[in-house]
């Protein structure tokens, strides 16, 4: 199918972006890679009046990286920053998790921050943001403000932006020393949509004992579900934590809804399991990193 | 009809296979349609207009991306290299050489997208291992070949390339 008719907008500046968006109002989309968007105009599914195509606005492909996390924005696709060594070398995740979005040719177009904005449950980088506590800067014609991860995602296939903002870049900040991370998912065909995605972060003290174990999941709930589970493996040795515990521990807090992919006790136990694997994993990298490493 | 009509155009150039083309779309035209419709190109396949079957893969300056899933519009001024501007002349290209010789097609509708994607993948990869030609083709569809010959197509692909670069370099020294 085609998309329906629309009024096509192709700024070149951030500014005249923001102002078009400002007129449009509540019939405007912002078409960054389309990868998301240009599906649901073709099967009908949206048919915004006015898209704003950000794709020849200058500044935007970018990938900052300091000492204190990435910053990447809004026209940076997929393959870019799964690509950037100096973003992989501070945020390891990143490229973890980008590995597993989509296929090859659908990372060459698709950009990271649309996915977020996307907001899609089933969204790897959903999971990063919310896991390591970044944040999305956002603007609108005249104001700007950042939202942290936690208020961004409001609902499946909904964040906060307003009618006229768009998302300029998002921030994913450096883990605390001694971090490991991974990401783990079990999908019916490689570069599908997963049924359920683990992202996982242990810190180790000075005595590669456990100080924290945290987990966020893809395809679980409406927005991305972070877990705190330190009290199954708190103050033990990485390597002889109990992560099965850890697994059990984050089955009471999973309830997923059921499709036509998974039911929800497949679900979970997909989430028990990859939990375990994904901890485990973030904790051998934790403990492999030279001693006053930075991750 | 009159509301199709009453849609505003824009003029665009592409260059594609190496030669300057322009027309005069509407903003929602994709750049797969443009390719068919407006340029007369046949050669990019479209299965399912929404990303998942690789078909109407071409090359963006450079890089594989779905012709589906990209206006035309937001091409304008890009380098599209379709199944069309793979061979040289007479003389296939290594992926089409390779698919020919390995059978990696049978009704041929998926080849146009796995020839252009493939391309892309040696040109950064010369040597892939086996793994990663698997890998190289798993965003493309195909209902006929059951793959085996396809990977295999991606094997012999780098050993012709590797073969001609050699009876160049051997010419060259001559
Ligand atoms: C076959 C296929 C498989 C896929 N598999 C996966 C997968 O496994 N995991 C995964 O995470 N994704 C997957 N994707 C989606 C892909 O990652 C998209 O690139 C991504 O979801 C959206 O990014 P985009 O730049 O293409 O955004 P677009 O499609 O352009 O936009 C998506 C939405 O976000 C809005 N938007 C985009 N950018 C901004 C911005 N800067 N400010 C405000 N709003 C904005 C748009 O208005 C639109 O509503 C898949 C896509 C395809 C086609
Ligand atoms: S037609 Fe473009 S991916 Fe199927
Ligand atoms: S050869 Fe028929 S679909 Fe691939």
């Amino acid at each position: 199918m085609k998309p329906a008719p629309f009024t096509y907008h192709a700024p070149t500046t951030l500014a005249e972006a923001l102002d078009a968006l400002d007129r449009v109002g509540e019939d405007g989309k912002v078409l960054a890679g389309g990868q998301s968007l240009i599906p649901m105009l073709n099967m009908r599914l949206a048919s915004p009046a006015h898209l704003v195509d950000i794709n020849g606005v200058a500044g935007l492909g970018t990938v900052d990286v300091d000492a204190t996390g990435v910053r990447i924005g809004a026209l940076a696709r997929h393959a870019q920053v799964a690509g950037h060594d100096a973003a992989h070398s501070v945020v390891p995740l990143l490229r973890q998790a980008l590995q597993l979005v989509a296929h090859p040719v659908i990372r060459n177009r698709g950009t990271t921050v649309g996915s977020l904005a996307h907001a899609d449950p089933s969204g790897e980088m959903t999971a990063v943001l919310s896991l390591l506590g970044g944040s999305m800067d956002l603007a609108r014609k005249g104001a700007a403000r950042t939202v942290p991860a936690a208020e961004f995602f409001v609902g499946p296939l909904e964040s906060c932006l307003e009618p006229g903002e768009m998302a300029v870049s998002a921030w994913f900040p450096v883990p605390p020393p001694r971090t490991g991370t991974t990401f783990r998912e079990v999908a019916r065909r490689h570069g599908d949509y997963a049924m359920c995605g683990v992202a996982a972060a242990v810190t180790l003290d000075a005595d590669q004992r456990v100080l924290s174990a945290r987990t966020s999941y893809i395809s679980m709930t409406a927005t991305p579900l972070v877990l705190d589970l330190t009290e199954a493996v708190a103050g033990k040795p990485f390597d002889a934590a109990d992560w099965a515990a850890a697994g059990q521990l984050s089955a009471d807090q999973l309830d997923p809804e059921p499709d036509i992919h998974a039911t929800a006790d497949y679900r979970r136990h997909l989430g028990v399991v990859l939990t375990r694997q994904a901890l485990t994993d973030a904790a051998t990298v934790a403990a492999a990193q030279p001693q006053g490493a930075t991750r | 009809m009159t509301d199709q009509q009453a849609e505003q155009t824009f003029p665009i150039t592409l260059s594609v296979n190496g030669v300057p083309r322009t027309a005069e779309v509407p903003a929602r035209r994709l750049l797969s349609d443009c390719l068919r419709h407006d340029l007369r190109m046949t050669g990019t396949h479209v299965g399912c207009e929404h990303g998942v079957c690789g078909a109407c893969t071409v090359l963006v300056d450079g890089a594989p991306m779905r012709s589906c899933l990209m206006f035309a519009v937001s091409a304008q001024g890009s380098e599209i290299t379709t199944v069309e501007g793979l061979a040289d002349g007479e003389t296939l290209h290594p992926v089409q050489q390779a698919f020919k010789e390995c059978h990696g097609l049978q009704c041929g509708f998926c080849t146009p997208g796995f020839l252009t994607t493939i391309s892309a993948v040696l040109d950064d990869n010369p040597e892939p291992t086996r793994e990663e030609a698997v890998e190289a083709v798993s965003g493309n569809l195909c209902r006929c070949t059951g793959y085996q010959n396809i990977v295999a197509s991606v094997l012999r692909a780098a050993e012709i390339t590797r073969e001609r670069s050699a009876v160049a370099i051997d010419e060259a020294g001559r």
